[in-house]
């Protein structure tokens, strides 16, 4: 089965990616900030990463540059969760390294398409 | 054996055939662009292997045949040229196929993708854009409204890095309609300068559905800041044009209607048709080759063997008793008669070998940048199977050698006087027993001064020594020997030609070199018709008996006592004015005893020497089955083999090149001592 950590302030965002994928067959992971999700990063076998950007402690973007520095880290797919109107943080966002992205709100099944797509 | 054979290989053995022929074909198709026989022969043959591929259970190698067949068919319409680009692919193509068919696990699928993708780009070329082929499977689908759509992309290099992986989007288009997906991989590094998570690769794909060209967009929609994306919509009958791809057994009926100019059923040759086209085309040229199974044939060899050893005994048995000389007399004759017959199955035209030099030679004509024409001669001079494979390394050496080193390039030629293209000129015919296989060309030439120079720098000839150009000449096939200045991939590495000479010598064969500077160089190789059997001369040394290859005997004389004495410690014999050192076996082989009162000497000969060689007795000829000598006696020098007489008692065969050396050897010690003998 395979891991997918959830990394959002919102606990209501993690719920609902949580369930959507568990429903799916994947396992998912939570945590709370990027500092939080870098340790559980380190400490699990991720197969795919799906984190909001503006969060407190460590930030989306700042997270996602760390986990691409682990060596297990590069290749795997990592999906930001953004708004609309964010241009400008979805190119720095690819910048830091991330694979794909997910306008919010997003609907279940935007969420399992984008598992689907980076996953197979 | 046969009976129970697996079809599978019955398939790989015709498949190496047809293969063959189409190499021919291709090569042939270089020469004479608009011959349109050619044409078909290398369609035909990529035909039957397609649709017997997919029968015997290699669906790999039909799938591949399949495109390279639909490729090759635009060749057959008149709508590309063979022109040597596009040979030299087919080519590659066809290396494909054979290492598909005979190595399926070594061969890396990727190659076939590639190969095909170069095809593609040169009849993309040839019809400035016209479409490639959209699949079979995309006709048989009647989509309404269904758009082929070109793309071609290429990746940024950290693609992988950033989590995008190109197999799950190609997997997606995949999953859009039909999609017919070629890869490049020109941009791949060599492994050393190779990041491994970067991606090199850039893609081709033709993609044929109905949903709208947003579709794709949103395949890439991450990634499409991070590559190249190319997309182009096909036009409609182009596509159709482009896709005469039916399966062979199955007619698709296409959605579309076929536009005239391609309307010609693209597979004609349905299997009833391909046999006649084949049983034909057997009728007209190979005329009547059999295949028989090679173990099958030394079995055979080995039976014959044993009956002339039977034979033997019993001639033996008659000259005893008397009574049944007539049987022996018979059994002698057919005994015979089947040697010969059998010798007959045994032995193939050289010319199937000569086919494989044609491709070595376009190969090396491309890699080294000069052009080589190759003429053959005696391609039906036949030699024994066994040889024509042992042959095959000798002279790929060899010719490389020649196209190499020998042949200069365009510019010094035509400086020279030559015309640009050099020329290598490979012959068969026989001689006597021989035959004799020449490789000439006109380089050059070999210069005795720098092979001289060169052998005395590696040390394998003392400085300042004595010696014929003949004899220098042969320093070239010495181990380590290379004049080239630089080291090429092809030769130079002195790797190579003494290998020639050692397998050369392997099959009782010698190598002959005739030079002339500036104008070329032959070098022959001379070798017996068949390694099994020989004609030998027996003769006896103390208890010993010893077989003589008599090809290699001139002429038997007597030596008297007085000789004998006389010439002690000379070892030279007077053959009419001539002096021939010669070797007393019985010294040489540690007999002990006094030697027979009349001594025989057997004066055997190699290319322009001779050496004597004194025996006991001499019994007569002898129907010599050559039998190899164990591990532990290969490295026995003086003898190259054994045999068994009729009374089951074995004899061993004298070397005579080896004896023969050794004789000159203790010629030149003895002109050493005694400046001239009077």
């Amino acid at each position: 089965m395979k891991t997918i950590l959830a990394v959002d302030d919102s606990a209501s965002v993690r719920h609902m990616v949580k369930i959507t994928l568990c429903a799916a067959g994947y396992q998912v992971i939570e945590a709370g900030d990027g500092r939080d999700g870098l340790t559980q990063a380190k400490a699990n076998a991720v197969a795919m990463i799906v984190t909001d950007l503006n969060m407190p402690n460590m930030n989306g973007l700042e997270f996602i540059r760390e986990v691409r520095k682990l060596p297990p880290y590069r290749g795997v797919p990592i999906v930001f969760l953004t708004t609309e109107s964010d241009d400008g943080m979805k190119q720095q966002a690819k910048a830091a390294g991330a694979t794909g992205w997910i306008t919010k709100p997003f609907r279940q099944e935007q969420l399992l398409a984008a598992a689907k797509k980076f996953l197979g | 054996m046969n009976e129970n054979a697996d079809p599978a290989e019955i398939f790989r053995q015709e498949s190496a055939e047809l293969l063959e022929q189409l190499e021919q074909a291709l090569l042939d198709l270089e020469q004479r662009p608009g011959d349109h026989d050619l044409i078909d022969t290398a369609f035909r043959a990529l035909h039957t292997i397609k649709g017997s591929g997919a029968m015997f259970g290699f669906e790999q190698v039909a799938a591949f045949t399949h495109e390279f067949e639909s490729a090759f068919d635009r060749v057959r319409k008149g709508e590309a040229a063979p022109d040597p680009e596009l040979i030299a692919v087919a080519l590659n193509a066809k290396d494909f196929i054979r290492s598909q068919i005979e190595r399926p696990e070594e061969t890396d699928a990727v190659i076939g993708v590639c190969i095909l993708a170069d095809l593609r780009k040169l009849f993309a070329e040839a019809q400035a854009g016209a479409p490639i082929e959209a699949s079979a499977e995309a006709a048989s689908e009647p989509a309404a409204k269904s758009t082929t759509w070109r793309l071609r992309f290429r990746f940024n290099k950290e693609v992988l890095v950033n989590g995008s992986n190109p197999l799950l989007l190609l997997d997606e288009l995949r999953g859009l309609g039909d999609c017919r997906v070629a890869v490049h991989c020109e941009s791949v590094p060599p492994l050393g300068e190779m990041e491994p998570d970067a991606c090199y690769l850039e893609w081709d794909v033709v993609l044929t559905m109905a949903h709208p060209r947003s579709a794709i967009d949103d395949v890439f929609m991450f990634v499409v800041d991070d590559m190249e994306l190319k997309v182009e919509a096909v036009e409609p009958g182009a596509a159709e044009a482009g896709a005469p791809t039916a399966e062979a057994a199955t007619a698709v009926e296409t959605a579309a209607p076929v536009p005239q100019a391609t309307a010609a059923p693209t597979h004609p040759d349905h299997p009833a048709g391909a046999a006649e086209t084949s049983a034909k085309r057997a009728g007209g040229m190979e005329t009547s080759t059999i295949r028989v199974p090679a173990e099958r044939l030394d079995e055979m060899m080995d039976r014959v063997g044993e009956l002339v050893i039977a034979q033997a005994r019993l001639t033996q048995l008659a000259a005893a008793g008397g009574g049944t000389k007539g049987v022996a007399e018979e059994i002698e004759r057919l005994t015979s008669a089947l040697r010969d017959a059998m010798m007959g199955i045994r032995m193939v035209p050289i010319g199937s070998l000569f086919g494989r030099f044609r491709r070595l030679v376009h190969d090396l004509s491309r890699d080294l940048g000069k052009e080589i024409d190759l003429t053959t001669a005696g391609e039906e001079t036949e030699l024994d199977k066994t040889m024509i494979e042992r042959l095959a390394d000798p002279l790929v050496h060899v010719i490389r050698n020649s196209a190499d080193h020998a042949l200069e390039d365009p510019a010094t030629r035509v400086a020279a006087g030559k015309p640009a293209a050099g020329n290598i000129n490979l012959v068969a015919r026989h001689a006597g027993a021989e035959v004799l296989i020449s490789v000439s060309d006109d380089g050059r030439g070999l210069d005795a001064q720098r092979i001289r120079a060169k052998a005395e720098e590696n040390g394998l000839i003392a400085a300042g020594a004595a010696l014929t150009d003949a004899e220098l000449f042969q320093l070239i096939f010495q181990p380590g020997f290379s004049t080239a200045k630089q080291v090429s991939a092809l030769s130079g590495r002195g790797v190579g030609l003494d290998v020639v000479k050692r397998t050369i010598e392997g099959m009782r064969g010698s190598i002959d070199i005739a030079t002339q500077p500036g104008k070329g160089t032959e070098i022959t190789l001379r070798l017996p018709l068949t390694l099994a059997i020989i004609e030998g001369l027996l003769v006896r040394v103390a208890e010993a008996r010893y077989a003589i290859p008599l090809t290699a005997v001139e002429e038997c004389v007597e030596i008297s006592e007085a000789d004998a004495t006389r010439s002690k410690g000379r070892s030279f014999l007077n053959i009419r004015g001539e002096l021939v050192p010669f070797l007393r076996l019985r010294e040489l082989f540690d007999e002990p005893g006094e030697p027979d009162a009349h001594q025989k000497v057997v004066i055997v000969a190699a290319a322009d020497t001779r050496v004597g060689l004194v025996v006991d007795q001499i019994i007569g000829s002898h129907q010599t089955v050559i039998k190899s000598l164990s591990k532990l006696h290969a490295d026995v020098p003086s003898f190259s083999g054994a045999t068994i007489l009729g009374d089951g008692a074995v004899a061993l065969i004298l070397d005579v090149p080896h004896l023969i050396a050794l004789g000159q050897v203790r010629e030149t010690r003895i002109q050493a001592k005694t400046p001239e003998p009077a």
